[in-house]
């Protein structure tokens, strides 16, 4: 197979329902504008608890990054961050449907993917796609893409790693497009791609003589 | 006497190579894997993570943005002293930790597993990890660092001899099938594995087989060896590359580690350390001499000792 480099794609933390629609599934995506993070703290804040956000959304950003940056607050209240890199998405499915009611957002980042029923059920009725970090731990290459932190909020109680951080960023990226606006998953094509391999790999081998609660939901099963 | 002072600035040190420079030993790896990947998404994963490890060096800037969870391995010289004893180094090691994690800046990953209060510093009840070695002879100190990822990649389960070697497979493939797909284990990785041990030895000995041994050096004993080649090349042929996409790049080397275990069983760990496989390490000597290293070479023919008795000299190994 020839090696083949994918599309590269300038997009604003902004964009427009057309651009989203233009994307493929597999383009790389560089963004400009602001992006700002926000994860399981941020969501049972506001989705759970009901408190208003501190900032003004989607106005400032419609960009969420599902992200803990390598960041520290200094005494004088400057900020240093040098490196940027994504946590794992799936676990925020429950409160997504909700924070895009509460947010507007319309690209969420972060590291792996939802599932298509996630996409079908609440990125599509809200007219957006998810785009996934590259690697994963390109942290330096998203590092240079942040322009400054223009704000960080809730981090005394929440911590840094759960607070919002606001960032200005210009060539941030790379990210892949991983679900497109009909709601279709990059990841399940590759996954639906490596199944038959996968299954040859197991060939030979045999399950485990003692088994685990998971590889079976019935409690009333024996394990032997 | 190896002087506090030295252990904290080395440790400080440590922590910001380990986070920067990729080690070498990986990153050639990780070349020749992209120059034989031939699938075009994976291709460009992997030259991308080739450009971040450069834009990292270059700028002075972490490699990724997840810190993992900072830890330390300390192997004494069996000869060697230091100032403070085993509470003044612990210290040096935990202010270490905290300085870097503002300097660099590292991200505060540490959490209490149920408040969830963050010092913003990465240190706390157990944290950082400190394991501890020792060697024959010798008046230095090695101090290892180890940034490893805390979520994905890593399973155990309860294998008997009647599982086999095709047990082994088994479950080799079942956790990179499960930690593989949308590229959770972060690979291609360096998979480690403990075999044998109880439940808490082979957790420990499949870490430290991913964590400090290199890419390309293999377990003497033959037959260890042999499976280490092969579980690489199976690995590499599930059809997965980085982020789970078609390709052939999951598993940059594998190491196999083994302790004595109840002769009922063969209990299995796995462990994946990934695309940013931190580590560094420091000698340090009593006449202040520090020498620094990306290989901790901490599994020694001492490590992996069987007899009741060492005998270390010559002549006692010819008696």
């Amino acid at each position: 197979m020839a090696k083949q480099s994918p599309r590269k794609i300038r997009l604003s933390t902004n964009p427009t329902d057309e651009e989203l629609r233009a994307l493929k599934l597999g383009d790389v995506v560089y963004l400009h504008g602001s992006v700002y993070t926000a994860r399981e703290g941020v969501y049972i804040r506001t989705v759970e608890e009901k408190q208003p956000l501190p900032l003004d959304l989607p106005k400032e950003s419609a960009a969420n990054f599902h992200c803990s940056p390598a960041a520290s607050i200094n005494e004088d209240g400057s900020i240093n961050m040098g490196a940027v890199t994504a946590t794992a998405s799936f676990r925020f499915s429950k409160w997504l449907g909700e924070w895009f009611k509460l947010s507007g957002a319309k690209l969420i980042l972060g590291k792996g993917g939802m599932t298509s029923k996630d996409y079908r059920r609440d990125f599509v009725p809200n007219g957006a796609i998810y785009l996934t970090t590259v690697g994963y731990g390109t942290g330096a290459l998203l590092g240079r893409g942040v322009k400054q932190v223009r704000n960080v909020y809730w981090s005394d109680d929440l911590g840094l790693a759960q607070a919002i951080w606001l960032i200005d960023v210009e060539d941030f990226g790379p990210f892949i497009v991983e679900s497109d606006s009909e709601g279709n998953s990059l990841f399940e094509r590759e996954n639906a791609r490596v199944a038959e391999t996968l299954t040859r790999a197991y060939e030979g081998t045999k399950p485990a003589v003692l088994k685990r609660f998971g590889e079976t939901d019935d409690r009333t099963d024996e394990l032997i | 006497m190896i002087a506090l002072d030295l252990i904290e600035s080395t440790a400080n040190e440590l922590m910001r190579k380990a986070a920067v420079e990729i080690p070498r030993d990986y990153l050639s790896a990780l070349k020749q894997v992209t120059a034989e990947e031939d699938a075009g998404l994976s291709c460009f994963v992997l030259e991308t993570m080739l450009e971040n490890y450069e834009a990292a060096e270059t700028d002075g800037r972490p490699m990724c943005g997840d810190t993992g969870c900072p830890r330390w391995y300390v192997k004494f010289g069996n000869e060697s002293r230091v100032e403070g004893g085993g509470v003044g180094l612990e210290a040096a090691l935990r202010r270490a930790t905290a300085q870097a994690t503002h300097d660099i800046p590292l991200r505060p990953n540490r959490v209490h597993p149920l408040s969830r209060v963050d010092h913003n510093n990465n240190v706390g009840i157990g944290a950082p990890e400190i394991e501890y070695g020792f060697e024959p002879d010798g008046e230095w100190i090695d101090i290892t660092t180890v940034h490893k990822g805390g979520l994905f990649g890593t399973d155990y389960r309860m294998l008997f001899p009647s599982d086999g070697i095709a047990g082994i497979r088994r479950f080799f493939l079942d956790s990179l099938a499960a930690f593989g797909k949308r590229g959770l284990a972060c690979q291609p990785a360096i998979i480690g594995i403990g075999l044998g041990g109880s439940k808490d030895a082979c957790m420990v000995l499949g870490k430290r087989a991913a964590c400090l041994r290199t890419v390309g050096d293999r377990n003497p004993d033959p037959k260890i060896a042999e499976l280490e080649d092969e579980l690489k090349e199976l690995g590499n042929s599930i059809g997965m590359g980085p982020m789970g996409f078609v390709g052939k790049s999951m598993v940059v080397d594998c190491n196999i580690e083994v302790g004595y275990c109840h002769t009922g069983g063969m209990q299995m760990s796995i462990h994946a350390f990934c695309l940013s496989s931190r580590r560094a390490t420091a000698r340090l000597f009593p006449d202040g001499r520090v020498e620094y290293r990306t290989d901790p070479q901490w599994f020694t023919p001492y490590q992996r000792r069987e007899t009741v008795e060492w005998l270390s000299s010559p002549q006692e190994k010819s008696a």
